[in-house]
C-alpha cells in the first residue's frame, strides 16, 4: 500500500476540540501525501485549521481534544498506532520536527543558543555535549549563522538570525520532514527573502522535505513543489505548484489567488465577500457554498476529493 | 449646507492645479536621547534624520521601509505625539512646534490615525458605540443624538451594516476585517483632512486585505483626503498611492511617482526591495533571490557617508563611504539620494 518513496501520508485526519460553545471541528478529514525531497505549502486564511493540522501531525494536543483520529504513515510506518512514548521517541524531532509560529520569540532568554539547539540532538541522538555542539555548528553553517554565535544569548541576535537559529534547532536531529508554521510572517521583506533562500538551500543540500504552513501566498511560491488549499478545516484542493499557480481549480482557490496584489501585473485584486463558516456546526454540504458564485443544488451535499490528473479538488463543478 | 460647501471645495480642488500643500515637512530630525543611569546623555538614536517632503491636499503617499527605519517615528511626529528635535512640520498653515494646549488638540483632530493591529488598538472593555463616542465627547460634542448620528454616518461609510448589530458588540466579537473597519471609522469621526495609516492591512488575511484597501481608497476619493500609507509591502502600494517615499535608516532615499518608481527604481536599496517582493509564481522556487548582505545599520552610529554603502554592491570607494549623498533629480519629479546619479 505505502510504497517506500512516500514520506508522509495523511488519511482522513480529524482533530476536534471541546469548547464551552460546542465542538470545534478544527481539522476535519484532511488527506495529504508528501514524497521525499519535496515541499508542500498549506495555504489558508486564519482560523481555517492550518496550525491545528500541524499539531495533529505531531500529536501535540491540548487537553480539550474531543476526538483525534485518522491515519498517519511516516515512511510507511503507521505512526497513529504508536503509543505516546513511542511517538515522542521516534516521531517528534527524529522523524519530523516543527518550527512553530513566532519561533524566533520562543527561544529561552537565559540559555545560549548553542545550549538550546544542542539539546534535541543530545536527547534524541544520544550524543554527548561536545559532539552535539559540533552538529550545531554544522547546522548553523547550513542556515547561515556564524559558528561563534553558539555562545550568544537570543537577545544578542536580530530577528532574522533568531529565526535561523530556530530552524537550525529543527534540523539538528536530521529529520526527513520539517513543518514550518508561518516562518516568515513577523519578518521584514529582505529578511523574509533571506529565510526563503535558506530553506531552498537546505532542501537542495540536505534533501529535507517541508510542510510550509502560511497565509502569505506570494512568499509560499518561493518554496512550493505542491500546494494544498485549506478552507474551514478541510483541504479543498491539492496539486503541483506548477499547475496550481497559473490555474487554480476550486472556486475558493481561484478567488484567493485573485485577492493577491501583484507587483508585476496590472490585475485588479478582488476580495471574497462574507466570512468563513464557524467550525462549530459547519454547513452540511460544501463549506464554501455560501460564498461561492457557482453554487448549485448539488452543493448541499459534501463533495468528495475529485481526482483530475495529478490534482485533486473538492468541488462538484469538476465532476 | 456644510456638505455642499465641502463638495464645492472638493470640486474646486480637482480643477485647481497645482493644488494646495496640506503638509509640509522641512529638514525634520527626530532624535531620541540615550542616557546612562538616567542622567548623562551618551548619544542619540537618529530615528528620522533630515527628512523633507510636501504633501498636497487629496494626495496619497506611501512610505515604504523595513522595521527600524524610522517610519513610525516620522508618523508619530506628524501626529503630534513626538517632539521634533529639529526642522519644521507645517500642517494646514499651522506650525506644529508653535502649537500648545487647545491648539495642539485641534491639530490632532484634523489627523486621523489608523493603527496596524486593530485588536490592539481597540479597548477590549468598550463596545463599538462607546469606542466611537469617546473621541466625539473629548472633542466637545455634548449632544448625544448628534454624536449618534455622526457615528451612524461613519459606520455607513465604512460599510458596517446593519449598524444596530455592531453598536453593542465588543472588539473580540468582531472579525479582523470588521475590527479594522471600526478603527477606520474612528479615524474618520472628526472629519480629518489627513489620515495616517500605519500598515493598516498587514495583520489581515489576503482576501480581507484587498477589501480594506479598497474601502480606504473609496473614502480617500469621496472625501478628498490626504493619506500617508506606511507599509513594507510594495505589492499593495500601487493600488493605493500616487507617490512613494522609500525610507532607509532614518533617511528618505528615493521619492517618485508610484508608477515611475516601480518601473524604474533608481536607488540600489529600492532595487533590492523590489527584487525581494515576489508574485505567486511556481518559477520562484527554482532560483535564489538576490538579497543585499548584512542588516540595516544601528541608528545610534549610522555609517559615514551613504547609510546603505556597507550593503551596496555598487558603492564607490572614497565617495559613498565619505560623503552623505544629497537628493539628485535624474528625471523630473524623481528624487534619489545616491551618488550614482550625480550629474
Amino acid at each position: 500500500m505505502n510504497g517506500a518513496s512516500q514520506l508522509l501520508e495523511v488519511k482522513n485526519l480529524k482533530l476536534h476540540f471541546r469548547t464551552q460553545t460546542g465542538i470545534v471541528q478544527a481539522v476535519d478529514g484532511v488527506d495529504l501525501e508528501l514524497d521525499f525531497h519535496r515541499a508542500v505549502v498549506i495555504l489558508g486564511e486564519s482560523g481555517c485549521g492550518k496550525t491545528s493540522l500541524s499539531k495533529a501531525m505531531l500529536r501535540l494536543l491540548p487537553r480539550n481534544v474531543a476526538s483525534y483520529d485518522g491515519k498517519l504513515f511516516l515512511k510507511g510506518k503507521d505512526i497513529m498506532a504508536f503509543s505516546d512514548e513511542e511517538y515522542r521517541q521516534s516521531v517528534r524531532w527524529v522523524g519530523m520536527s516543527l518550527v512553530p509560529q513566532a519561533a524566533m520569540n520562543s527561544l529561552n532568554p537565559v540559555l545560549t543558543v548553542g545550549d538550546q539547539v544542542s539539546e534535541p540532538a543530545m536527547l534524541h541522538l544520544g550524543v554527548g555535549k561536545a559532539e552535539a555542539l559540533g552538529i550545531v555548528k554544522k547546522m548553523f553553517q547550513h542556515v547561515g549563522v556564524p559558528a561563534d554565535f553558539i555562545n550568544r544569548y537570543p537577545f544578542e541576535l536580530s530577528g532574522g538570525m533568531r529565526q535561523r537559529v530556530a530552524l537550525a534547532m529543527a534540523l539538528v536531529t536530521s529529520p526527513n520532514l520539517i513543518i514550518l508554521d508561518e516562518p516568515t510572517s513577523a519578518l521584514d521583506l529582505l529578511t523574509q527573502a533571506n529565510i526563503m533562500n535558506v530553506l531552498k538551500r537546505i532542501k537542495h543540500e540536505l534533501g529535507t522535505s517541508f510542510i510550509l504552513i502560511t497565509h502569505d501566498i506570494a512568499t509560499s511560491s518561493e518554496l512550493a513543489d505542491e500546494v494544498a488549499i485549506m478552507y474551514a478545516g478541510q483541504v479543498v484542493e491539492t496539486g503541483e505548484a506548477r499547475e496550481f499557480f497559473p490555474a487554480p481549480l476550486h472556486p475558493y482557490s481561484q478567488m484567493l489567488m485573485a485577492s493577491v496584489p501583484r507587483l508585476r501585473s496590472e490585475s485588479d485584486p478582488m476580495f471574497i465577500t462574507g466570512q468563513p463558516p464557524s467550525l462549530i456546526n459547519p454547513p452540511k454540504g460544501c463549506r464554501f457554498a455560501a460564498r461561492c458564485p457557482f453554487r448549485f443544488e448539488k452543493c448541499d451535499e459534501e463533495p468528495p476529493l475529485i481526482q483530475m490528473g495529478k490534482r485533486k479538488v473538492k468541488c462538484w463543478l469538476r465532476q | 449646507m456644510i456638505t455642499e460647501l465641502q463638495e464645492a471645495k472638493r470640486m474646486a480642488m480637482k480643477i485647481q492645479d497645482p493644488v494646495e500643500t496640506l503638509l509640509s515637512i522641512q529638514d525634520l530630525h527626530v532624535w531620541y536621547e540615550l542616557r546612562r543611569f538616567g542622567f548623562s546623555v551618551v548619544g542619540h538614536v537618529k530615528a528620522v534624520d533630515n527628512v523633507s517632503f510636501d504633501l498636497a491636499e487629496g494626495e496619497t503617499v506611501a512610505v515604504v521601509g523595513e522595521s527600524g527605519c524610522g517610519k513610525s517615528s516620522l508618523m508619530k511626529t506628524i501626529l503630534g505625539l513626538n517632539n521634533p528635535t529639529g526642522g519644521r512640520v507645517v500642517f494646514d498653515g499651522d506650525d506644529l512646534s508653535k502649537l500648545k494646549g487647545e491648539g495642539l488638540r485641534n491639530y490632532r483632530f484634523k489627523i486621523g490615525y489608523v493603527q496596524q493591529d486593530p485588536y490592539g488598538a481597540l479597548p477590549p472593555f468598550m463596545n463599538v458605540q462607546k469606542i466611537l463616542e469617546e473621541p466625539l465627547i473629548i472633542s466637545g460634542m455634548t449632544d448625544k443624538t448628534e454624536r449618534l448620528s455622526r457615528i451612524r454616518k461613519v459606520m455607513t461609510e465604512v460599510k458596517l451594516h446593519p449598524i444596530e448589530d455592531f453598536l453593542h458588540k465588543f472588539p473580540h466579537m468582531l472579525s479582523g476585517g470588521q475590527q479594522q473597519r471600526i478603527v477606520i471609522a474612528r479615524a474618520m469621526l472628526r472629519e480629518p483632512k489627513l489620515i495616517v495609516a500605519d500598515e493598516p492591512v498587514s495583520m489581515l488575511d489576503a482576501s480581507v486585505r484587498v477589501e480594506i484597501l479598497k474601502l480606504m481608497r473609496a473614502l480617500q476619493e469621496s472625501h478628498g483626503l490626504s493619506v500617508i500609507y506606511i507599509t513594507h509591502d510594495l505589492s499593495t502600494v500601487k493600488y493605493f498611492s500616487q507617490r512613494i517615499f522609500v525610507m532607509y535608516a532614518g533617511n528618505l532615499i528615493e521619492k517618485a511617482d508610484t508608477r515611475r518608481l516601480l518601473q524604474n527604481p533608481l536607488h540600489p536599496y529600492t532595487h533590492a526591495l523590489l527584487a525581494a517582493t515576489s508574485d505567486p509564481d511556481a518559477a520562484n522556487a527554482e532560483s535564489f533571490k538576490e538579497v543585499p548582505p548584512g542588516e540595516p545599520p544601528s541608528l545610534v552610529n549610522p555609517p559615514k557617508g551613504c547609510r546603505f554603502h556597507p550593503r551596496c554592491s555598487r558603492a564607490m570607494v572614497g565617495l559613498c563611504d565619505e560623503k552623505e549623498p544629497v537628493d539628485f533629480e535624474p528625471e523630473p519629479g524623481h528624487l534619489v539620494a545616491c551618488w550614482l546619479y550625480q550629474p
